[in-house]
């Protein structure tokens, strides 16, 4: 039996020597552009020098976390992160929910599809181009928004120089070009849902908004429960690419959050070792998080991740 | 069955709801379109709302006479055509053998592909690896990193694991070796998910601007997309071209110049868009039934 199993295993890569062949190139770039970043973190614990060896000279140990944690700057930024990501999550959350199930009471089907495909539309164009949307509707000289603010206060407001509008700006945006993408998952759980149990419902009295309560939301939970694990393991992965282009000295005080403060003094300043440092420091709160809330939905509900 | 009045009144706010949310997420395309198409006075004097002003051409001759802007144009297609067939090309290679039951080392390779969607080394390992490898200021720097989204192989081997069997046993039997039968038999039979993960990846690179501003330091390699950001960020038409900008100055706004070039940037893909959005939903959901 067992030299059967050997002789199987080995006619098993033989046969399949070919694809070996085809697999090797992912393989070898999955190692050198995901692992290999990944043991650079290395650098968090290692004085490095400019020009010199990649991942640094010597060890240093927890040189450079004592450096960011005891930095003010530092905390700074990580409560814009918090902040921003909590604001962002309890909004940009539940939206596509509710959006989901308005849309799944829109009865003609044509109209269905076009708001559809209407709402992916944002999804798709460059961070850039979002940006350069924003900036010009909310321009003080030109911008219509400040336009009808003007005409019913008399005021301008100078949206993005003002550091307590950055958050309401970020998520609005957020939401107005993810809203749709986000709500696929849901428009197919809705539609997924047995007719029938509507029929039987309808016969038992129920109204339109009890169904809705005892039937259409218990169907989309497990939908819910997983993707909220995902949007809290996430929560922290900010579109780091849209602050960057939102943002300016004048707002940093609230707009300034872990990735663009990894940037600037990674990228920028040549400081590799601190910023590596402070990314790992927030790539590890996002795995407690995700780690948690998995944790929490498994213990208290019957679905998971894993 | 008769609806109740609070019912009916429900759906005709729910109705309501819908046309604001549509007008909302179009409302600002209809903007920048009215802005790029009107004369520098109207949009100063706030007069652009929804249709273009006194129509006319100006901002897109300026844009359209700037050589960095072609500069960009082309720098864009390259990476973006380039970058389709490597990452296509990857990601078929990684999904098909992971699709097939009995390929010796299957799990421990998805494993070894799935953990990389939840941990990353972050982007200054990144950065000083790219560089390292003498990769700044080239078109690798832009193309490679990004070649394979996880996401993607795992949408294509859900595609691929549903071919029948018979098929490829079939082939077997004829004497076909496991590369022909990719070749001949799974990849014509995969065409529509080719074409969606082709442009899931083409549209990420199309919209890339970032690896562009760490990697690049050269101006005549970089992407339209660096372009704008360059006028978003307020810096456009600096040393480089200030002469050109400067004697059109009168008949161009920096709102108009950016609105007609967000236009420039977008249009493909408006352009494909309503076409090929039907395959990125059916995408989305094969990903997220293995997801």
């Amino acid at each position: 039996m067992h030299t059967l199993n050997t002789k199987n295993n080995f006619w098993r890569l033989k046969k399949y020597g070919l694809l070996y062949c085809l697999i090797i190139l992912p393989i070898v770039y999955l190692v050198l552009f995901k692992y290999v970043p990944m043991y650079g973190i290395v650098l968090a614990f290692r004085q490095h020098y400019p020009g010199r060896a990649i991942f640094g000279e010597h060890w240093v140990g927890l040189k450079y976390f004592k450096m960011f944690l005891t930095d003010n700057t530092f905390w700074k930024v990580f409560k814009n992160t918090l902040l921003l990501s909590i604001f962002n999550l309890i909004i940009s959350f539940p939206i596509p929910i509710i959006f989901a199930l308005m849309l799944n009471e829109i009865k003609s089907k044509n109209s269905k599809k076009f708001i559809q495909t209407v709402s992916y539309l944002p999804r798709f164009f460059s961070t850039v181009v979002v940006v350069g949307i924003i900036k010009s509707l909310l321009s003080p000289s030109t911008g219509i928004v400040n336009e009808v603010i003007q005409f019913f206060t008399g005021d301008k407001i100078l949206f993005l120089s003002e550091p307590g509008w950055f958050r309401t700006i970020y998520i609005f945006s957020d939401v107005w070009q993810f809203m749709g993408w986000n709500a696929i998952l849901y428009i197919a759980a809705l539609s997924g849902i047995d007719n029938q149990q509507y029929e039987a419902a309808m016969i038992d009295g129920a109204n339109r908004w009890k169904q809705t309560i005892h039937i259409t939301i218990p169907g989309i939970m497990p939908t819910i429960i997983i993707c909220f694990t995902l949007a809290v393991g996430n929560m922290l992965m900010i579109g780091f690419e849209k602050v960057l282009l939102l943002y300016s000295p004048i707002i940093y005080s609230t707009a300034d959050i872990l990735q663009t403060f990894v940037f600037r003094m990674g990228i920028d300043q040549g400081h590799f070792s601190y910023s590596t440092a402070v990314g790992l420091f927030q790539s590890l709160i996002s795995l407690v998080l995700l780690w948690t809330t998995n944790w929490f939905a498994r213990k208290y509900t019957d679905y998971s991740l894993w | 069955m008769q609806d109740s009045k609070s019912y009916k009144i429900f759906k005709t706010f729910n109705v309501i709801c819908m046309a604001c949310i549509t007008f909302i997420t179009l409302y600002p395309f209809i903007y920048m379109f009215a802005q790029s198409f009107s004369s520098a006075q109207a949009v100063i004097n706030n007069r652009v709302h929804f249709l273009p002003v006194d129509f006319n051409l100006s901002a897109y001759t300026s844009i359209i006479t700037e050589s960095r802007f072609w500069n960009g144009y082309r720098n864009t297609l390259l990476f973006t055509t380039t970058g389709t067939f490597l990452g296509l090309f990857l990601t078929v290679s990684l999904a098909y053998p992971l699709s097939r039951d009995d390929f010796p080392g299957k799990d421990v390779i998805l494993k070894f592909m799935v953990f990389t969607m939840f941990f990353s080394g972050g982007l200054i390992p990144l950065y000083l690896l790219v560089s390292n490898l003498g990769w700044i200021d080239t078109i690798w720097a832009i193309i490679v990193p990004n070649a394979i989204i996880i996401f993607n192989v795992l949408v294509m081997r859900t595609f691929f694991m549903g071919i029948p069997q018979a098929l490829i046993d079939a082939g077997e039997i004829d004497g076909l070796n496991q590369l022909q039968i990719l070749s001949h038999i799974v990849i014509p039979l995969s065409k529509p998910i080719i074409a969606t993960i082709g442009l899931f990846i083409a549209v990420q690179i199309w919209n890339d601007w970032f690896s562009a501003l760490i990697f690049l330091n050269m101006d005549d390699l970089y992407p339209v997309t660096l372009f704008l950001r360059n006028i978003v960020m307020g810096s456009q038409m600096t040393a480089a071209s200030g002469q050109a900008v400067d004697s059109s100055a009168v008949t161009t706004l920096p709102q108009t110049l950016q609105a007609a070039t967000i236009m420039l940037v977008t249009i493909p893909i408006l352009a494909v868009y309503p076409f090929i959005q039907k395959y990125f939903v059916q995408g989305m959901m094969i990903g997220s039934i293995k997801g």
